[in-house]
């Protein structure tokens, strides 16, 4: 005990007196990425990640692929989707409840095992059905509202899978994007226990696992047998470390400790240039808008929902955010293919206080449910404090009830039917399908609870719409409808629209080749770490 | 003597439950839900109650409590929520970490204000008393998440002389303090950690030395001859029980209290645990931590009295 003591006294005094060490050493042999994510702890790594959509960039789409993916070679143009380990996805002519996919020849997952049909049946299954042995509960509820239309999947022949649908949903295709595909061999060497797998996961993807401390960081290494040849990492190792503090970040990019930080506060930035930091922004598909209560309270008339979309001065929003965003007056950006011509909702005071008075709610006293912080919510605090004063210039009195995030994602979840007292909830959305981005605000069946309706609005017109989308297998035709969905909504005031994010990231000046696609997922893949430029 | 340590261990078993039940009702009593963190927002009654089923928050609440603290019991703390992990891992794993920083940052403010403080009270109401007083109140009064940051920008970003964040390329599974490499990334963290407890400890002994200086006796000593070597000897020996258990106190609130640095320095102990469970609702972990951050305190109070006895034996008769 006295020698413990001691000891310790000796390392408390050491510290005391520590002085000067150098940056830390880096791996001679290899060039490695570091990335300091957003996130408090590292993503699942057993699939379907965890932590939004930040898992699936820095951790699914390393360990695994999907049958389709995302390609993030532009910065210019949104995301869209190509061919992943399916080379070919259509709708069987005779059963339009059948999707069929064509699979990638001579794919290998990392422990050598073959990628084929039985690995995608034997995946939906893991997801789809809790009487399997490879179920597994956590990820079947994350996937539940992108699989709840699958009645089964049908190995065809080796290389073709058929998987069939309840009712007909032409736009299914899309989920099958965020579907990664496990190793059935892994998974079973772990003996099923998803708690052993996560320890020696396997995918298809362009790294492999290689180590991981809880908590701290994972470190992945570059498959150099990866089938996407122009895909295979240009640096050896991928290293993942959660770090939830903004200022930590932009403090560890700076001191040399990371190579790549997500997310630097707007205040940081000027800093992170001066260090010759590279921060990058682009357009992606985010909406930070507000969910009106179409049922309680003055949001129930559609002047009152336009006069607060007329009282917003989103350039000023802008202004306050250094430039990072986009304005909002729609719930897709304008760069998405699903924008159309909606009704702009250009700054306009006089506009909004006259449709007050015209709507009798002068002054128009409502209350929104906010949170201090939370994935996609931006800089919230601050952009709610200005939402606020502009709206009361224009004849508002706006009362900000102020929670955190959880606390609103229950708001949100349980409706407006729990939750009369609030007028609108702000929660940020991503827009990267029409189901997620559009839909889920506009349909009767996806009224909270049930769904993401929060504030239950209706449209008849919509309604048809959406059931024609989901039937119409020609996309040209099915994209003219979605645009139509977006622009009468819009028409409806069916949010309060303020920004989209522009996700700015910062980035070490020794590391080059990183495009920044408009998507919420990013590859890193192409990332040269010139470690002499440090 | 034996028999007072079990009386007190005895008196620490009741505060232990006490505080079990306690946190176990302010957690459910605090808005949203632990099962938001695995639902999509979208997600059926269906799913709903498939998980909380899984999870086994389909119990009523004191059913819930009763089996959760049979498992603790057993040392069973559950499934983290969000990791998938057993929580007794989590908990420990990072329990760890917060004892190296918390430890070490006692130790540095102990060796260092326990000599300031000595030295202030013999120069009583001299400059060196005023400067170290005034140091000690800077310590108490400084935010230590602004100093932590500051300490960042100054060391790490602008000298880059240390790392700012983490436990350094090996992590905390192979941390040790004596390997310069992963002490370096300490160094900042127990600074930091160190500035309350640093002033806290060097008030406390310099009014608990001073006031012994003070005494009858002393001057008794000093009248037949006793050098002042010994006639502070004497002093420190009388105050140490005070500055012993003010020590112990601090260990006990840096074990607990360490949420912010260690969340600025991205250092994996309980403190960013219990962020990441606060702000993901990790029921089982946020009650895991909790439950053995309560333990390590009861039990470091329980040292404490016992070292105090220990010391000054007048205590026990008290």
């Amino acid at each position: 005990m006295k020698t413990r003591w001691g000891r310790l006294m000796a390392a408390g005094l050491a510290l005391g007196l520590g002085t000067a060490g150098a940056a830390l050493p880096g791996r001679a042999a290899e060039t490695t990425l570091r990335v300091a994510m957003t996130a408090g702890d590292i993503p699942d790594v057993t699939g379907q990640p965890d932590q939004g959509f930040e898992g699936y960039r820095f951790v699914g789409y390393s360990i695994y692929d999907a049958l389709l993916k995302w390609d993030l070679t532009k910065s210019d143009v949104e995301a869209s989707l190509k061919p992943g380990l399916a080379t070919k996805w259509y709708v069987d002519p005779a059963d339009t409840k059948r999707w069929i996919f064509e699979l990638r020849p001579d794919v290998k997952f990392h422990d050598g095992c073959p990628f084929n049909a039985d690995t995608v049946v034997w995946n939906v299954q893991r997801l789809t059905d809790n009487t399997v042995p490879q179920f597994v509960a956590k990820q079947f509820a994350a996937m539940r509202t992108r699989t709840v239309n699958i009645d089964r999947a049908e190995k065809i022949d080796d290389l073709k899978v058929a998987i069939v649908m309840k009712e007909p949903d032409s736009l299914f295709y899309i989920q099958m994007s965020f579907w990664m595909m496990v190793s059935k061999c892994q998974f079973e060497k772990a003996g099923g226990d998803n708690a052993k797998y996560a320890l020696m996961p396997s995918g298809t993807g362009p790294y492999k696992f290689d180590k991981f401390v809880p908590r701290e960081r994972l470190e992945l290494v570059k498959n150099a047998d990866y089938w996407d040849k122009p895909r295979i990492p240009k640096h050896d190792r991928l290293v993942l470390i959660p770090m939830p503090e903004a200022t930590t970040r932009a403090a560890a990019l700076l001191a040399g400790q990371v190579d790549f930080i997500e997310a630097p506060s707007p205040d940081t930035v000027p800093r992170l240039k001066q260090a010759g930091m590279n921060v990058l922004t682009n357009a992606y598909p985010h909406n930070w808008a507000y969910q009106p209560n179409f049922v309680d309270g003055p949001f129930k008339d559609k002047r009152v929902r336009q006069a607060a979309n007329y009282a917003l001065n989103r350039a000023d929003m802008k202004e306050m955010l250094g430039g990072f965003m986009i304005e909002g007056f729609a719930t897709v950006p304008p760069n998405s293919a699903w924008y159309g011509n909606p009704k702009k909702y250009e700054y306009d005071t006089k506009k909004a206080t006259a449709l007050l008075k015209e709507a009798g709610c002068y002054p128009c006293e409502v209350t929104f449910a906010i949170s201090t912080s939370g994935s996609g919510q931006m800089q919230p605090l601050p952009m709610n404090e200005l939402v606020k004063a502009q709206l009361e210039e224009a004849g508002f009195k706006v009362k900000l009830e102020v929670m955190d995030w959880n606390a609103l994602l229950d708001v949100t979840f349980k409706g407006r039917e729990k939750f009369p007292q609030y007028h609108a909830v702000n929660v940020s959305r991503a827009t990267q399908d029409p189901f997620s981005g559009i839909f889920r605000f506009a349909m009767k069946s996806q009224n909270a609870p049930a769904g993401g309706n929060w504030g239950w609005y209706y449209n008849a017109e919509i309604e048809d719409l959406i059931k024609k989308i989901y039937t119409t297998f020609d996309e040209t035709e099915r994209n003219k409808m979605i645009i139509k969905v977006h622009e009468i909504m819009n028409e409806d005031a069916a949010m309060i629209w303020v920004a989209h994010d522009v996700n700015p990231r910062a980035l070490s000046p020794k590391l080059k080749g990183f495009v920044q696609a408009q998507s919420w997922f990013q590859d890193l893949t192409p990332i040269v770490v010139n470690d002499k430029t440090n | 003597m034996w028999l007072y340590v079990a009386r007190r261990i005895l008196y620490a078993v009741p505060i232990a439950l006490g505080v079990t039940v306690f946190c176990f009702a302010l957690v459910y009593l605090a808005p949203g839900n632990p099962l938001q963190l695995l639902l999509p927002p979208d997600a059926s009654a269906e799913v709903v109650e498939l998980i909380k089923k899984t999870y086994g928050f389909d119990k009523p609440i004191p059913v819930q409590y009763a089996t959760w603290l049979g498992r603790a019991l057993t040392g069973d703390l559950g499934v983290s929520i969000a990791t998938n992990r057993p929580v007794i891992g989590e908990v420990l794993g990072a329990l760890s970490n917060t004892i190296i920083l918390s430890l070490s940052a006692v130790m540095l403010a102990f060796s260092l204000a326990f000599t300031l403080g000595v030295v202030a009270a013999y120069f009583n109401g001299r400059w060196v008393d005023r400067t170290v007083t005034g140091f000690s109140i800077v310590g108490v009064s400084v935010p230590n998440y602004w100093l932590g940051m500051v300490l960042i920008i100054v060391f790490a970003v602008n000298m880059n002389w240390l790392p700012a964040t983490g436990m350094g390329t090996k992590g905390s599974e192979s941390f040790s303090l004596f390997d310069w490499e992963q002490l370096k990334h300490a160094i900042l963290p127990v600074v930091t950690m160190s500035m309350i407890p640093l002033g806290i400890i060097m008030r406390t002994t310099r009014s608990a030395v001073a006031e012994v200086l003070n005494h009858d006796f002393v001057q008794t000593l000093r009248a037949k001859g006793l050098g002042e070597g010994a006639v502070v000897r004497h002093a420190v020996r009388n105050a140490l029980p005070s500055v012993l258990a003010v020590m112990g106190l601090q260990f006990g609130y840096l074990m607990g209290g360490s949420i912010l640095v260690e969340t600025i320095f991205t250092w994996p102990g309980t403190g960013f645990l219990l962020n990441k469970a606060i702000l993901t609702r990790d029921i089982p972990v946020l009650q895991g931590t909790i439950l053995v951050l309560a333990l390590i305190f009861v039990a470091t109070n329980l040292v404490v009295d016992l070292v105090q006895t220990a010391v000054d034996p007048r205590i026990k008769r008290a």
